[in-house]
Parts: structure tokens; C-alpha cells; sequence
């Protein structure tokens, strides 16, 4: 027998976060992409309800422009861990004419997505979502509640929100009101990448670098991909050994230059580097608001 | 795995006090802007025309936080050095002042209190000791801030010293540790490095001060409290019988063998196993979420307490607490809340507002029957059922609760237990 728990603060907090969702809700489910810190939260939930299984099921919203590498990983997870997973295509709504596909250069699905996810939570009858924002990534997101009330709409009254104080989780809503929960609302990027060292969590081999079809536009990676990511003519496409430091959707995220085909090395990128995560994230570069404008409108 | 301990922090200051600058420069200097934030707020410097940095831009979140340059809700700032990681809570500094301060101290390990050194010790400062005195914050840091204002002068900065430490003899909370330190966040002077500027301070720097703060130091000693969230019942092959109480100790610590008691029921049992996730262990401290069985099969269910048979709770079916209200609906008698404890629900009915406490007059009391919005006060609440607690002074964790709205669902206030009559 091992002597004394070792506490990690981080993964108490988050163990503590899962089990209140599980505790104060009928119906929650966990919001998963097939990103680092969605698989963070299927192991934080393991560890929460252990030897019991995961009491929710996986929601994907799938933009229909993943990454092939996140879905097979995300199909493997589900798999072993005996999951349920629900997918939602943004592509269903854009045929149903619900959602108009941007144009263009820049044209992404990422907004595109909060439709798809509110009406997944309205068919599913959700009442809480767990999802892996955490308040370092961006500086509207470090202003969000653990528990985040949104109403029918899905939107976010940032000027309006509940106190928490102490560690004192209030889940009470009323009919047709859900709640977002962000189990790791206080870990850094950093925090998520050595969990995921310490912890050997598997995660898709794009966080690693590889060889890759890249062309390059305002200082940033893009991957080639004529199907997904539109293109100049003038931008050309060359192979670079990349990884990616987060991963959304293929026409939102930059990857980078990189040689860190361990997770060991990846942690020593991290450590050093001098850029920020969502510095890779095109979709945020939109505006000094685009995520607190995407919020309001009831995005993750 | 290796300890991970994290210093949270809470900041308090007026308005133009420099908080959100002051923050900015200890990323800066800490090195924990990276290259596109700073950018960014390059950038955003010189459109506003600022011939400086505006490095309280690190931090305004908000598009209306930014338009009007304050700072609106509390916001969490994280960054780390080789030695430990921290966790800033930065509460604005305007409207709405107690119900942001309170809810950034009560999850912080100290507070850095901002005082404008033209300035010195003014109504506000009294509000921020006041409260910071009151949550029984171990630690506070005076941060006497724009020392460059006053030209550095030693003189102006031991008068607000000596204005503190007589603001300082009213606190209720004695044990306090307070240091006071000048700096100017503008221009860096003390805050990560120290300054030419300030060489008649010997001092160490905020950032050195906050790097040398052992935790044994400011946190309580307290009995162990387990208070169950949920109970885990796998019923799977392997797992047929397995019943375990799932939970976050809050004080003290748990072995294996230890003789509890299960309250409210009062069902006398022993620790059986403590586990975390699939191993088990032999003793569990304070923070831990856990999983413990016990030896006999009895009922335990959410919200239930398990406590050593020799460390009992107080109980309770009234009991008496500072309130913080955070509602624009004000606190009347006769009105019903749901009551939080922890994890533990019951209705409750206000029975009195006994007085209202003026912050600004170090707790000064007068006769009062409601509590509005941003008030602190007494009050005696009646509850549905007894309730097992500790008060606020012997444990911080398990010392206070909320009161929820029943119609709105908001959290509406948040209570300290100070109840002096015991059943022990």
C-alpha cells in the first residue's frame, strides 16, 4: 500500500468540479474535440467516478473539417474507455440552410459550430456541458465562471454572472437554462502538458511533429488542403516538419515549426517558447474580442 | 508526481491605484507575456496614443473593461516562475467593490493591498484591511505604489507605514502577518527587481516576498472534515460490493483505522481504505479528492460528514453569521434561501438581521433590517434541518456557505459562521 495521497491541487479541483456536475445534474455530457484538453477531461472524469465508469456521454461537434488523425483518436478513446458519443455535423446544418458557410480566404466553420452545439444540447436535453476552456487561453475566457449559466440561447451575460466563492459550486437553473462547467478552468497550458507527461495519457500524433504540406500566409502555417483550406494561387505549398500546439478545426489552426517528437520535448517547447497558444489560433486574430463576441453567441 | 503548490493571490486597490499596471509588470518582468501578447499591447498602446506600455491591458478582458479602462468582474491571471505557479485574482476596484473582493480573498492564500503613495491610507484602504481582516487572510502585502510620484522619498513612505500599522490595531484577526513594501508598477522600481531609486529600502522586492512565503506558514491547522459529493457504487463484476464515499477533504488529515462518525446520523464506523483513482493508500491530508470505504455497511449518502470520532463539529439548528450580501435584492427577515453548505442543501429562513457592519469604520455596528447589495452584516438563520459546521475562525474551508435565491437560483450572499454556543 502506498503511504500519503500526493495531492496535485489542479487535479483535486478538477476531480472535486466532475463529481459536483455529477452530483447536481440530470443530464450533463462532456463537450469533446479530440484536443489535449478534452482528453485531459475524459481522465480527470475517469480518476473522478473510478471504479465506476464515466457517467457521461461524449458530445462531438464535428465541423466536418477535423484533422482524419483527432477522429480515429477519438473513435480508439471511446472504444476503450466504454464510451457513448453523440456526433453533431456542422455540415447537416449548412445543407439544411440553417448556417451560411463563410467565403473566402479566410473562410472558417469554427462559428459556425454554436448552432450545431445548441441544438445538440436542445435534442439531447443537456442541462450541463463540460468543456476543457480554461482562463489562461485568452483574456475573456479568464473572466469565466467554473459553473457558467447560459440561457435558452446558449449566451453568455458576461456583466451578469454569479459570484463562486470558496470552492461552493451552485448548478441550481431554471427550465431550459444549462450550464457550462470548466473542470479545468485553472491550469495553464503548461499544467495540461505536463499532466499529460506525468499522467502518459495518449494523445493524436499531430501534437508531434511530422512531415506535412504547409504553405505560409501572414506569418503563419496553414495546412494545404484544397478541400478545406482555400488558397492563392501565389501561396505555394512546400513539406515542413511541423506539429500542432492545439487543435481545432483544419481551416482555424496554425501549426508550427517544430522537432519535438516526444512528449518530452514537446514540454521543453512549451517551456521555452515565447509565443502563446492561441497565437496559433487564426480564428482569434479576428479581432481584440473575437472570443468574448463568440461566447456572447453561446460558442464553448 | 511531483507537488505542484500553487500561491493564490488576491489584489485589492482604489481606482487609479495601479492594480491591473501592477499585475501587467510582474508578467512582463516575470517573463510571462509571450511575444504576441505583447504585441497586442504594443500595439493597442500606441493607438491610444500612450508614449509607455499600458500593461494594465495584459489583463482587462472585456470589451467594455477596455473601452472605459477599469476593470469590470474578477478576472484569474497565471503565470509561474522555476520556483512555484501562481494564480492572481484581480477584483476591480469601483462599484460592486465587496461582493468582487470577497469572492477573489476567499479562494486566495494572501493579499496585496495597492496603496497611491501621494495618496496614502484613504476610506478605501480601511474597506480592503477591514475585509481581508475579517476572511482571516494569513498574510497581507502593503504594496505603497507610485513611489515615483513622491520622488522615492523614504519619509512619505514610513508615514503611511505608521497611518497602516494604527488602521491595522483595530482588526479583529491579530495573528496577521503584514508587510509593507514601496514600489512603482510603471516603472518596475521593487516589483521584480529591486531599484537605485529605492536603496534606502532593504527589503526584499514584491515578487522575491511572494517567493519566499512558506506554505506551513499561512495555512491553519484544523480537524479533518469529509464531506461526501457522491457515492460511487461501479456494481460490475469485479466491483459487486464496492461502496466508496467520494470527496475533498477539507482540513486535517485521514488514515486507514481511523475510528468517524457519519453526521448527521451519528453512525459510528472505521476507515477502511482510502483510494485515489485505482490504488489505495494508508493516509490522505487536507485538499486530497478522495474516495474512502468504511468497515461497516451504514447509510451514507451527498452532503453527509465524516469526522474522527474524537474531532466532533459543532451542531446546530440556528446558528449565527456574518453575511456578505452579493444581491440586488436586498437580505429581509423572514425570507427563504437555500442554504449551501459545502456540498450539503437545506432550506432556510432569515430569523433576523441583527446589524449592519460598516467596512469603512473597521466594522463599527449599527441597527439595520435588510442588507443590501455590496452590505455586510449579522444575521441569525434558522435552518430546516441541524447542521453540522465548524465556525469560520477555526476552519476557513469548512467555516462558511452561500445562500441561494430560490427564485432567481442566483447566489445572493455568502456567509462566515461565527456561532458561539456548541453542543460539544
Amino acid at each position: 500500500m502506498n503511504d500519503i495521497v500526493i495531492n496535485n491541487p489542479l487535479e483535486d479541483e478538477a476531480i472535486y468540479i466532475f463529481r459536483e456536475v455529477a452530483a447536481q445534474f440530470e443530464k450533463p455530457a462532456i463537450l469533446f474535440s479530440g484536443g489535449k484538453d478534452s482528453i485531459t477531461l475524459v481522465h480527470l472524469a475517469k480518476k473522478a467516478f473510478y471504479p465506476a465508469k464515466i457517467p457521461f456521454p461524449l458530445v462531438h461537434i464535428d465541423t466536418g473539417h477535423n484533422f482524419p488523425e483527432t477522429i480515429a483518436f477519438r473513435d480508439n478513446l471511446v472504444k476503450e474507455f466504454g464510451l457513448e458519443l453523440h456526433v453533431h455535423y456542422v455540415q447537416d446544418n449548412i445543407d439544411a440552410g440553417h448556417v451560411k458557410e463563410e467565403q473566402g480566404k479566410y473562410a472558417s466553420r469554427n462559428q459556425l459550430q454554436t448552432q450545431t452545439l445548441l441544438q445538440a444540447i436542445e435534442e439531447h436535453g443537456f442541462d450541463a456541458c463540460i468543456g476543457g476552456a480554461r482562463r489562461d487561453e485568452e483574456k475573456a475566457r479568464a473572466k469565466e465562471r467554473i459553473f457558467s449559466v447560459r440561457d435558452d440561447f446558449g449566451q453568455w451575460d458576461e456583466k451578469n454572472q454569479r459570484p463562486e466563492v470558496f470552492d461552493m459550486l451552485n448548478g441550481r437553473i431554471a427550465y431550459g437554462q444549462n450550464v457550462r462547467v470548466f473542470p479545468i478552468s485553472n491550469w495553464t497550458e503548461l499544467d495540461v502538458w505536463t499532466y499529460i507527461q506525468n499522467e502518459e495519457i495518449e494523445i493524436p500524433s499531430i501534437y508531434f511533429a511530422h512531415k506535412r504540406n504547409v504553405f505560409e500566409r501572414d506569418g503563419l502555417i496553414w495546412t494545404a488542403n484544397d478541400d478545406v483550406v482555400y488558397r492563392e494561387k501565389d501561396e505555394i505549398v512546400t513539406e515542413k516538419t511541423v506539429r500542432f500546439r492545439t487543435v481545432g478545426d483544419m481551416s482555424c489552426t496554425a501549426a508550427v515549426e517544430s522537432l519535438a517528437f516526444s512528449i518530452e520535448e514537446v514540454v521543453k517547447e512549451i517551456r521555452q517558447s515565447d509565443l502563446s497558444e492561441r497565437g496559433a489560433r487564426i480564428d482569434d486574430m479576428r479581432s481584440e474580442a473575437a472570443m468574448e463576441t463568440r461566447k456572447q453567441e453561446g460558442y464553448f | 508526481m511531483k507537488k505542484n503548490k500553487v500561491l493564490k493571490i488576491s489584489t485589492a486597490g482604489s481606482v487609479d491605484d495601479g492594480k491591473s499596471t501592477l499585475i501587467g509588470r510582474i508578467l512582463y518582468d516575470t517573463k510571462s507575456l509571450k511575444r504576441d501578447a505583447l504585441e497586442a499591447i504594443k500595439k493597442n498602446s500606441e493607438q491610444k496614443g500612450y508614449d509607455y506600455l499600458d500593461l494594465a491591458l495584459a489583463t482587462d478582458g472585456l470589451v467594455a473593461e477596455r473601452e472605459q479602462g477599469i476593470t469590470i468582474d474578477v478576472a484569474h491571471i497565471y503565470f509561474s516562475t522555476p520556483n512555484r505557479s501562481y494564480i492572481i485574482a484581480d477584483t476591480p476596484g469601483h462599484k460592486e467593490y465587496t461582493r468582487n473582493m470577497i469572492t477573489g480573498a476567499s479562494s486566495s492564500d494572501i493579499a496585496v493591498i495597492l496603496i497611491d503613495a501621494r495618496k496614502g491610507v484613504v476610506e478605501q484602504t480601511k474597506r480592503h484591511f477591514f475585509i481581508n481582516n475579517l476572511l482571516r487572510i494569513n498574510e497581507l502585502i502593503v504594496a505603497v505604489n507610485k513611489m515615483d510620484l513622491v520622488d522615492y522619498k523614504e519619509t512619505r513612505f514610513n508615514a503611511i507605514v505608521e497611518d497602516f500599522k494604527k488602521l491595522a490595531q483595530a482588526g479583529s484577526y491579530k495573528e496577521q502577518l503584514i508587510t509593507f513594501i514601496p514600489i512603482s508598477a510603471l516603472h518596475g522600481d521593487n516589483v521584480v527587481a529591486s531599484s537605485e531609486n529605492l536603496s534606502w529600502y532593504s527589503g526584499k522586492t514584491l515578487m522575491q516576498h511572494l517567493e519566499n512565503i512558506q506554505f506551513e506558514d499561512i495555512h491553519q491547522n484544523t480537524q479533518a472534515r469529509f464531506q461526501v459529493q457522491t457515492v460511487i457504487r461501479p456494481k460490475t463484476e469485479n466491483f459487486h460490493d464496492f461502496r466508496g464515499y467520494a470527496g475533498k477533504l477539507k482540513g486535517g488529515e485521514l488514515s486507514v483505522g481511523d475510528k468517524v462518525v457519519v453526521l448527521p446520523s451519528k453512525m459510528k464506523s472505521t476507515i477502511k481504505t482510502i483510494e485515489f483513482y485505482d490504488k489505495k493508500y494508508t493516509k490522505a491530508s487536507i485538499g486530497s479528492s478522495i474516495t474512502i470505504t468504511l468497515e461497516d455497511d451504514i447509510n451514507v449518502s451527498r452532503g453527509d460528514l465524516i469526522v474522527k470520532e474524537n474531532q466532533l463539529p459543532h451542531e446546530a439548528k440556528e446558528i449565527k453569521a456574518i453575511i456578505c450580501w452579493m444581491d440586488s435584492t436586498p437580505l429581509i427577515s423572514s425570507t427563504i434561501y437555500q442554504f449551501q453548505y459545502g456540498v450539503k442543501s437545506v432550506k432556510s429562513k432569515i430569523k433576523s438581521i441583527d446589524s449592519k457592519i460598516d467596512t469603512d469604520r473597521m466594522g463599527k455596528e449599527q441597527e439595520t433590517n435588510e442588507l443590501q447589495l455590496n452590505n455586510l452584516g449579522w444575521a441569525t438563520i434558522q435552518l430546516a434541518k441541524p447542521l453540522h459546521f465548524d465556525n469560520y475562525d477555526e476552519n476557513k474551508d469548512s467555516g462558511a456557505f452561500i445562500l441561494i435565491d430560490t427564485k432567481t437560483n442566483n447566489t445572493a450572499g455568502v456567509g462566515f459562521i461565527q456561532h458561539k454556543e456548541s453542543l460539544n
